[in-house]
């Protein structure tokens, strides 16, 4: 293939340009200058967007890696049970031993992260009135059966509860004669039940571990249906009590497994 | 060119094409080793409702840690009371944080009665993500779901949207805001405001990934049940000993 000479290279040029100017020239002049500037905005727009306008502002990727790097540099308040260790180790092996020995430092002494900072001039609050206690122990019935409940309105009222315990090491100053003052609900139930005169140790033997570890060695409960019998059975010397024969009544079953006896049906 | 030539270039020209492509594409098997990365972080959060005695300490450790305003109805974090009748509808309320016991009492004697404490389940499908119109909320790479509020307009979309009512609209910024798992204390190896200061230990906090973590043997001990399982929200908030009638 020969290369084109001058004079066709110009009739090219010459008829690209005329092509070129056809579709225009056809239009109206108004239209073509209106099509220029909408050409001008969209060029304008898309140099913007993508030059000017910085990538933080667009990218949401960007902006939640900024989100997540300033939710994690937020500042502290409660500087954790293990700064405490490292000065108040004495209070930290007293408490160790004690019922509240998962407790953290800070549920009673509010944030501390300041007091670190600053250990002499900010000092936290230690609670010594009879307002943070009951917080926890005041008797609630929907609270966790076992939990150490009192009502501060029977219990010692002018008293401050750390007159009396150590809430590093929290302990009844003489081992409980009632079970009530853990087993409030119950006590209060058994109160307006019809076996309000039986105490706890007539149905329950209670191992002295109890009292130590209330979650790991629990009290026992009657394993036989004879032992309600002694009052319930139809052989019962017993007056006053509902009788049943133990033989046909409820066979396979322990008498608690449906009569609550804390709370036994009138009827 | 005869047919011989033809077929070998061809065959030829295919082969080295398919290996250009496939370096290029990364499918060979020097792809599937380079991927073994650990396991990352997923962290997970567990409550026991058996445990909760109501004290509201979390709610207010957390209203100090994150500066979540005192008053009226604002929490990241917050316990419920359930007083379940004889007969009929569960009692709902929520218990108040001040010093002072408990003072309401029920309009209809009560058979069994708990504790529950809420907070933002860190959905793994959050639908306040989806609704979010301008993207300023998200799911972190480690599973906590978070809100970008310099970027959030305000408009409550996602406050509606989530089903366990675990957001508000902070009054001050004007910007949703909800429970963050304390993100701030989880990257300084902390535990979480309401989990430091719970004294029965009726929250947990851990890794879901790890094979040993608090969460792991949460999971592994527990008999585990999760609010509304019905809306697929996948909830990373995990519950033991929950009662049916908890919404």
């Amino acid at each position: 293939m020969a290369l084109p000479d001058r004079t066709s290279l110009a009739t090219v040029v010459r008829r690209i340009a005329s092509f070129m100017k056809k579709p225009f020239s056809k239009l109206p002049e108004a239209l073509v200058r209106l099509l220029i500037v909408f050409a001008a905005v969209i060029g304008l727009t898309i140099v913007v967007v993508k030059f000017v306008i910085p990538p933080r502002f667009k990218d949401t990727r960007i902006q939640w890696a900024e989100t997540t790097e300033k939710e994690a540099a937020k500042p502290l308040r409660y500087a954790g049970a293990v700064a405490c260790t490292e000065c108040h180790d004495e209070i930290v092996a007293e408490k160790k031993k004690g019922y509240h020995r998962d407790l953290s430092c800070e549920t009673c002494h509010g944030p501390t992260k300041a007091h670190t900072e600053d250990p002499d001039n900010i000092k936290p609050p230690a609670p010594r009135d009879r307002k943070f206690c009951p917080v926890c122990h005041t008797f609630n019935p929907s609270r966790p059966r076992g939990f150490p409940m009192i009502s501060p309105v029977a219990h010692n009222p002018m008293k401050a509860c750390f007159t009396c315990h150590n809430p590093h090491d929290p302990k009844p100053p003489t081992v409980p004669r009632e079970c009530s003052a853990c087993h409030g609900e119950i006590a209060r139930t058994l109160s307006v039940s019809h076996h309000v005169q039986l105490k706890c140790t007539t149905c329950h033997k209670v191992p002295a571990r109890h009292r130590v570890s209330p979650r790991v060695v629990k009290p026992t409960k009657p394993a036989s249906r004879d032992f309600c019998g002694k009052c319930h059975g139809q052989e019962s010397s017993y007056k006053g009590s509902p009788k049943v024969d133990l033989a046909t009544h409820g066979e396979k079953y322990v008498c608690w497994q449906c009569h609550y006896p804390h709370l036994p049906e009138v009827e | 060119m005869d047919r011989r030539s033809f077929l070998r270039k061809l065959l030829s020209s295919l082969a080295l094409s398919g290996g250009v492509l496939g370096g290029f594409l990364r499918i060979l098997p020097a792809r599937a080793l380079e991927t073994a990365e650990p396991a990352k972080t997923l962290w997970g959060f567990g409550v026991s409702v058996d445990k909760c005695i109501g004290c509201a300490r979390c709610v207010v450790a957390c209203k100090t840690e994150n500066s979540v305003p005192k008053e009226p109805f604002f929490y990241r974090t917050w316990v419920e009371r359930y007083m379940i009748p004889k007969t009929g509808e569960a009692e709902v309320t929520n218990i108040h944080t001040g010093l002072a016991p408990d003072a309401e009492v029920p309009s209809k004697p009560i058979f069994r009665s708990f504790f529950v404490p809420k907070l933002c389940n860190q959905c793994a499908h959050p639908p306040c993500v989806q609704v979010c119109p301008v993207g300023a909320t998200f799911s972190t790479d480690d599973g906590v779901v978070l809100v970008n509020d310099k970027t959030c307009i305000g408009c409550r979309y996602c406050i509606q949207a989530c089903p366990y009512g675990a957001r508000y609209l902070h009054p001050e910024t004007h910007t949703a805001d909800k429970c963050t798992f304390c993100y701030h204390r989880l990257n300084r190896d902390l535990l979480p405001a309401c989990v430091e200061v719970c004294p029965t230990q009726a929250r947990v906090i851990g890794d879901m990934n790890s094979a040993a973590s608090p969460m792991t043997r949460f999971k592994r001990m527990n008999k585990i049940f999760v609010l509304k399982p019905n809306l697929n929200t996948e909830p990373k908030v995990l519950y033991a000993n929950i009662d049916g009638e908890v919404r």
